[in-house]
């Protein structure tokens, strides 16, 4: 789809985060291929939303490293989307410009990427006055605009109402059927058995298990895993 | 010495009737006062912007000063510029002292601190909510610098009217770097402030009705700017 290089598969090694003495990563190692999406799931500070951030580059490793295997478009989805004051369509275009996209090109982006959320009819409107599952779609159009060959996204549904969560899983699954790495972080099992080709577990800093999805929610190996899918509390 | 209740009479009919000598120190004073705002948005919103995104050591310690300075008292700024702008100053030979320019200059100095300081917070709240979301874009803190400005319009034009608010009541640079020339450097607060002292109540009183008119009316337009934007612009 893209006629590039594909950046994967993305090969992290060693990687370790510090921030304020606390150690929230510890030799990570796992490798990302191209495929269905890898849903990152564990417990509550497990160091989830701290990986996607060294992956997508907004923090850097304290050890080890993140090694993409060309230059790699990629576009973040954060828990709460932010919006700039300004309509819909100037939001997208805002993005189109930062990654360097020509003004002519931008108009048709725009509108493709509205269409894929189902919200071309707010190109107009003042994107900080939407509630905030259509904010979180247009934060996925924008996204989608930027063509990403990964796209992460960070607890997308997490503050979100059910019809409005179903709304941004169908439009992730969509854009990873056309494509796109989908890299996501979820707390919520059900969601991650919905939409994971691979499940990337952690816990406590550290890769507890990595394997296709049908295999980690049938069979899991690990006991932290096994332990996860019982619903047993994990600390 | 007139009775206050006649004085009142006779300002509403000075301001009713558009005095000539009134309406030529009301317009000075607009034209100072807004130059010097003009000057102060072109030099404390890039500052205050550039604060906000910006990490350098010594960072707080210019912020400090900022905030100090914007309590800097007038007639302080009003002898500062006086020095430079003498005879016998380092600008002197430039000949601004006594003229509408040396006014222009003594309020901007005035307050582009204030318009700086308050640009910085306003703009570091939003780069907190936004850093993340426009780093990932691909934006660098000073690309982010625009951005900033254009979503936080609403918010910084509320600051220029505090900037113009604060200039045109202030007398005491004025009155020094001015020197209250009639028909040449008299403004409404030094005008209210040698009629006051000379006994001429009527004319003190219609320009300080004039002065708490444009400052209502600066206040009022501010708020309903903030309101309509709101609503508009969430």
């Amino acid at each position: 789809m893209h006629g590039l290089p594909s950046p994967l598969p993305l090969s992290v090694q060693g990687l370790g985060f510090t921030a304020g003495g606390v150690r929230v990563l510890d030799g990570v190692t796992f490798a990302l291929r191209d495929g269905p999406p890898c849903l990152v799931v564990g417990p509550n500070g497990s160091g989830k939303s701290t990986l996607l951030r060294l992956l997508h580059g907004l923090l850097r490793p304290t050890e080890g490293a993140v090694r993409w295997s060309a230059p790699a478009r990629q576009a973040m989805l954060f828990q709460r989307p932010v919006m700039l004051r300004r309509s819909v369509g100037d939001n997208l275009a805002h993005a189109l410009s930062l990654a360097g996209i020509g003004r002519d090109e931008r108009p048709a982006r725009i509108a493709a990427a509205l269409d894929a959320v189902g919200l071309p009819h707010l190109h107009d409107r003042p994107a900080r006055r939407l509630s905030g599952g259509e904010q979180q779609r247009v934060a996925l159009a924008r996204a989608i605009a930027l063509h990403p060959a990964i796209l992460f996204l960070d607890e997308p549904s997490a503050s979100l109402d059910p019809a409005a969560t179903r709304a941004v899983e169908e439009i992730v699954a969509g854009i990873a059927a056309r494509g796109t790495k989908v890299v996501m972080t979820t707390h919520d099992l059900h969601q991650a058995r919905r939409l994971a080709g691979e499940v990337l577990m952690l816990h406590r800093g550290r890769v507890a298990e990595h394997a296709p999805a049908a295999e980690f929610f049938t069979c899991p190996r690990s006991p932290e895993a096994q332990a996860f899918l019982r619903g047993d509390i994990l600390e | 010495m007139p009775g206050l209740s006649e004085a009142f009479g006779l300002a509403l009919g000075l301001v009713l009737a558009g005095d000539a000598a009134l309406t030529r120190i009301v317009a000075l004073s607009l034209r100072v006062s807004l130059t010097a705002v003009l000057v102060a948005a072109a030099l404390g919103l890039p500052l205050g912007a550039l604060l906000a995104v910006a990490r350098f050591p010594g960072r707080q310690t210019v912020i400090v000063a900022l905030n100090a300075l914007m309590g800097l008292p007038p007639v302080v700024a009003g002898l500062l510029i006086y020095l430079l702008l003498s005879r016998s100053g380092p600008l002197g030979s430039w000949g601004l002292l006594f003229t509408p320019t040396a006014m222009v200059v003594a309020q901007a100095v005035l307050i582009t601190p204030i318009v700086a300081a308050l640009a910085r917070q306003v703009l570091e709240s939003m780069w907190e909510d936004y850093a993340e979301q426009l780093r990932s874009l691909g934006s660098s803190a000073l690309r982010a610098v625009p951005t900033l400005l254009w979503d936080g319009r609403i918010a910084l034009l509320t600051v220029l009217l505090a900037g113009f608010g604060r200039a045109s009541a202030e007398v005491g640079a004025v009155m020094i770097v001015g020197g209250n020339i009639e028909g040449f450097t008299r403004v409404m607060t030094t005008a209210i402030a040698l009629e006051t002292s000379k006994g001429d109540l009527p004319l003190a009183l219609a320009l300080g009705m004039v002065l708490m008119a444009i400052v209502l009316t600066v206040n009022a337009a501010a708020q309903l700017l903030r309101e309509w934007a709101a609503r508009r612009l969430g």
